[in-house]
């Protein structure tokens, strides 16, 4: 068996538990600019870990490195030991891996629960002579996957199951797309900046759901979030990027601790 | 269901809460049926025989535009396809077939223009395949070809889309223009006789009868064969709309990012759009190709595309029953309309018929001035239309609302 590399070795103090994602030595360089430069992560199953970091360092550019959106320059990402990197989006998808976007990305003219139908699209096994058929076997599929779709739109809190997703207001519009990238039944959920524009009872409220997420769906949740507050709370692992480069990581009470933290959040002293 | 949903089921809504929805559609289903009674036998009937084929390019094509939001300016090459399929298996075009003896498949000595059985039996050469097989090898010959051709369009849009389709629109007449010694250089057979065209083209008997179903003096079988296409095509159409796939191109059309990222396979959901928007293309090619009774490359003009995209914009893209009402009031305006019109301006020495497009140019943008969301506009494109009156750019304007709502909260 040939040597593979793998991040958890580079990491000096990686998180405990089986591994889930492992990306190691990620690169993404646009002309000449180094958007992520080299980095090693991993996340452990049923596990909650962040990304944080000021802004421009790069942490959407790597979601969308592990997602497919970008083909990294470099480095390799292996997804519940399969090789996803630079597949397609929707494989990615397809193997377990779901995310939102930092600048809400929903089907806007769609009801909530028709968004929620498209987010299980990879898990339906219609085909297209079925659907003009409508066959029992379609029909089941489609009733079961409206009903699924309202069950998700109930765990995330969303009421208004039958209003367009383009009127809905702003936190509802962030449970939606929670909701729709649940429907793909992921292993692991990246939420870019889940609580932007939230209020402080609406960032806690979803703070739990990510808690139940966990503890009741077995889904691991890499984070970005600038919320520190959500972050120390809900994370058990920090990754800090600054310039695209990884400066710090560790247990939230680590991090918080760091000088190199401190200085790229604050400005250093001199 | 919730006012919005209600609101986003195209049509009928409005005007007609008192009758449900399917009886509304029996009831439209019946007067179609019965209304040869009332339009005569003459020229009329043609129309709205020529109307309904037309009624099912425009479903078709609505597939491509409305649906999947990808802008077609050439779907003339699949009523191209279609037309020559009939052409090739229903006419005399390859005379050496079979020891020029033909290939004769449940067609009659009357739909092929036999003028006599020779003891009893059809020998009249070329390929007769009966009309009804022909449009279903039609559509998945034409099916293919929208995957074909749809295939090195996938990474365009907007714009750079139209034009590309606009190219297959007029390569694909001339690629038939010029098969008069082979396909693409290969072979010797005559596929197209050139610009006289393949003619004459076998009528329609049905696959049990030795009759043929209609004739010039009694056209109206000819009207319930092109009306129960329409009806096959509105029933694919729905029943796509309304499925998986449906959602995934208006997800497409929507936002390609979230889509790709929600699993759906870019790919395979822009070709199956293209593929069905084609199969009903060719699906209707095949109908006036043997109504018209023959298939000439003059047909396939860039002015089609656009005469069949205007009747999706006019009736309202995305939405079923708004391009059919825009595909008959189309068809009907150019037939009766324009000619009307000349009358008016002949007197003063003036030939309408002459700036005929600049006409219907005219009346396209009038209708785009004053109701751009179509006739029966779909909800999904009222709504889009209607938000970018709001905000001015949709694509501009919202990103900036949501950073600005961001950066609020954040610091």
């Amino acid at each position: 068996m040939s040597e593979q590399i793998t991040a958890v070795d580079q990491i000096a103090n990686p998180p405990k538990g089986e591994l889930l994602l492992d990306a190691a030595g990620v690169s993404k360089v646009f002309g000449g600019l180094v958007a992520v430069n080299d980095v090693n992560f991993i996340v452990p199953r049923k596990a909650i870990v962040s990304l944080i970091g000021p802004n421009g360092a790069g942490k959407t550019t790597f979601f969308n490195c592990l997602t497919g959106l970008y083909r990294p320059t470099t480095g390799r990402v292996t997804f519940d030991g399969q090789d996803i990197t630079a597949k397609r989006p929707d494989l990615v998808t397809q193997a377990g891996i779901a995310r939102t976007f930092q600048n809400i990305k929903l089907f806007r003219t769609m009801t909530a629960t028709e968004n929620v139908q498209v987010g299980m699209h990879p898990r339906l096994r219609s085909r297209v002579t079925g659907m003009i058929l409508r066959t029992p076997f379609v029909r089941r599929e489609e009733r079961e996957g409206r009903e699924k779709a309202r069950e998700l739109l109930d765990f995330v809190g969303l009421k208004r199951k039958d209003e367009l997703a383009m009127n809905l207001p702003y936190g509802d519009q962030r449970r939606l797309e929670i909701a729709r990238a649940l429907a793909s039944e992921p292993r692991l959920l990246l939420l870019d900046e889940p609580t932007a524009g939230m209020n402080a009872q609406e960032s806690e409220e979803l703070r739990q759901l990510m808690e139940r997420l966990r503890t009741e769906q077995d889904v691991s949740i890499l984070l970005i979030e600038h919320d520190m507050k959500v972050i120390m709370n809900v994370s058990d692992h920090i990754t800090v990027l600054d310039h695209g480069e990884k400066i710090a990581e560790g247990t939230p009470q680590e991090v918080r601790q760091n000088p190199r933290v401190i200085e790229a959040y604050l400005g250093s002293q001199a | 269901m919730t006012g919005s949903v209600a609101a986003l089921r195209d049509t009928g809504s409005s005007i007609g809460g008192w009758l449900p929805r399917w009886a509304w559609m029996i009831i439209a289903l019946i007067a179609a049926i019965l209304f040869p009674y009332i339009a005569g036998s003459g020229d009329f009937l043609d129309a709205s025989i020529q109307t309904l084929a037309y009624v099912i390019m425009a479903l078709g094509l609505n597939i491509v535009v409305g649906f999947a939001g990808l802008l077609d300016l050439g779907y003339v090459a699949f009523y191209a396809i279609g037309a020559f399929v009939i052409g090739w298996f229903g006419s005399q075009q390859f005379p050496d077939v079979n020891g020029g003896k033909g290939i004769h498949i449940l067609v009659s000595d009357r739909s092929t223009f036999q003028p006599k059985l020779s003891g009893g039996k059809l020998d009249i050469a070329g390929i007769h395949i009966n009309f009804f097989f022909v449009l279903f090898i039609a559509m998945a010959i034409t099916a293919l070809w929208g995957v074909l051709l749809g295939a090195p369009t996938l990474r365009l849009r907007g714009d750079y889309l139209a034009i590309v389709t606009l190219a297959f629109g007029e390569i694909v007449p001339r690629i038939f223009e010029n098969s008069t010694s082979g396909l693409f250089g290969i072979g010797s057979t005559d596929f197209s006789h050139g610009r006289q065209g393949i003619t004459p083209i076998d009528t329609i008997n049905l696959p049990w009868s030795h009759d043929i179903l209609y004739t010039d003096a009694n056209l109206r079988p000819a009207y319930w064969v092109a009306l129960g296409m329409v009806v096959f095509t509105i029933f694919v159409n729905r029943r796509l709309r309304d499925s998986r796939l449906g959602r995934a191109w208006i997800a497409v059309r929507e936002d390609e990012v979230a889509a790709a990222s929600m699993g759906v396979n870019l790919v395979r959901t822009k070709l199956w759009a293209y593929a069905m928007g084609a199969a009903f293309g060719g699906f209707a090619g095949v109908f006036l190709g043997s109504y018209n009774n023959t298939v000439n490359v003059d047909q396939f003009e860039f002015g089609f595309s656009v005469f069949i995209l205007a009747m999706v914009i006019v009736g309202g893209m995305g939405n079923i029953w708004g391009v059919i009402v825009g595909a008959i009031a189309l068809s009907m305006m150019n037939r009766y309309g324009l000619p009307q019109l000349n009358n008016l301006s002949e007197p003063l020495g003036f030939d309408v018929t002459a700036i005929s497009f600049g006409i219907f140019g005219f009346f396209l943008l009038i209708m785009m001035v004053l109701r751009p969301e179509g006739l029966i506009p779909s909800g999904r494109r009222r709504l889009e239309l209607h938000e970018a009156e709001i905000d001015g750019d949709i694509e501009d304007a919202r990103p900036v609302g949501d950073m600005s709502q961001m950066y609020e909260v954040r610091q």
